[in-house]
C-alpha cells in the first residue's frame, strides 16, 4: 500500500474556562490552520458533534470553538474501551485582522471548517498640507 | 575466588532485606502493568469502543472525515474488518500551514467478535464523523426467556 495508515492520535483534554459542575470531559480537537493571501482557514476533526451544537466566537483576536455532544450513556456491558467521549473545546489567538462579517463555518462528516476572511487593510489617508 | 567479609556481606545486618527488594520489585511491576491496561489502549486505527447488550453487540468508532463510500465493512466467520481511508484534503494554492494535526491515510482494522453474530444482520451508521456498527447476536446465544409454570 502506497498510502500511509493511520494511527491513533492520543486525545489531549482541554480545560473550560471555568470550572464546570458536571463532570464532564473536554478535548482538544486536532486542527489544521492554514493561510492564504485572502485568509485563514481552521480545519478541526469533532466527531458526533452536530451543526446547532457548534459555538464560535471571534473576540478579541481569540478564536474559540466549542462543541458540545449529547453523550447518550451506552447501556450494556463494555467488552472493549479504547476512546473516551466528550466535548470539543480550543482557543487560538489569531493575529492577523479578520472580517468578522465574513466569518463563514461548515461541518461535514465530524470535520469543522472554518473560514476566516482577512480585512482589507484600509488605504493610508493621506493628507493635504496646505500653505497657509 | 574472591573473599568477601562476613559482615560486609549486604543484607547481613537485615536477612529480610533481600526479601523486601524483590517485593518492591514485584509491586513496582505490578504497578506498571496496571498503568498499562489502563483504558486498553490499542496501537491501531480506530479506536474502538465495543458494548454487549442481551441480544446484540454495538461497536462504535470516531471516524472524522471518512466518507461512507470511502468505508468497507464485512464479516467473515467471527471476525469483523473495518477498512477505509481519509482524503488528504486538496491543499489551496499558496496556503502556508500553521499547524498540521490531522493526518490522512489508510486503516483496515480486523477484531476477533466475542460472541457468535447474525451476519445476515448488521446495521452500520456513520453520522457525524461516529461510526455505530449493531449486530445481532446469533438466535444460538441470545438468552432465551424460559416461562415457569406453577402446577
Amino acid at each position: 500500500m502506497t498510502e500511509r495508515e493511520l494511527k491513533i492520535q492520543e486525545k489531549k483534554a482541554a480545560q473550560p474556562g471555568d470550572e464546570n459542575t458536571k463532570n464532564e470531559a473536554y478535548f482538544a480537537p486536532h486542527v489544521d490552520i492554514y493561510e492564504t493571501d485572502r485568509e485563514v482557514a481552521v480545519i478541526a476533526d469533532m466527531p458526533g458533534v452536530t451543526v446547532e451544537d457548534v459555538d464560535l466566537s471571534l473576540e478579541d483576536n481569540i478564536l474559540t470553538i466549542q462543541g458540545h455532544r449529547t453523550l447518550q450513556k451506552q447501556s450494556g456491558r463494555i467488552l472493549l474501551e479504547e476512546y473516551e467521549s466528550g466535548h470539543y473545546l480550543r482557543r487560538f489567538t489569531v493575529a492577523e485582522t479578520i472580517d468578522q462579517e465574513k466569518i463563514e463555518a461548515s461541518l461535514a462528516d465530524g470535520v469543522l471548517t472554518v473560514h476566516l476572511p482577512k480585512a482589507v487593510p484600509t488605504q493610508p489617508r493621506k493628507i493635504e498640507v496646505k500653505i497657509g | 575466588m574472591a573473599f568477601v567479609r562476613f559482615t560486609d556481606r549486604p543484607g547481613f545486618r537485615n536477612p529480610w532485606a533481600e526479601f523486601e527488594r524483590i517485593r518492591q520489585g514485584l509491586d513496582e511491576l505490578s504497578r506498571s502493568y496496571a498503568e498499562k491496561s489502563k483504558g486498553s489502549r490499542a496501537n491501531v486505527y480506530p479506536a474502538l469502543n465495543i458494548y454487549e447488550e442481551a441480544d446484540r453487540l454495538l461497536i462504535t468508532a470516531e471516524l472524522p472525515g471518512v466518507k461512507a463510500a470511502d468505508l468497507d465493512l464485512s464479516i467473515e466467520g467471527e471476525t469483523l474488518t473495518i477498512q477505509g481511508k481519509r482524503d488528504r484534503r486538496q491543499n489551496e494554492a499558496g496556503a502556508s500551514y500553521h499547524r498540521r494535526e490531522i493526518e490522512s491515510g489508510g486503516f483496515s482494522r480486523a477484531i476477533a467478535l466475542p460472541v457468535k453474530v447474525n451476519a445476515e444482520h448488521v446495521v452500520a451508521r456513520l453520522s457525524d464523523g461516529i461510526l455505530t456498527i449493531t449486530l445481532s447476536k446469533a438466535s444460538a446465544v441470545t438468552p432465551r426467556q424460559i416461562k415457569v409454570t406453577a402446577e
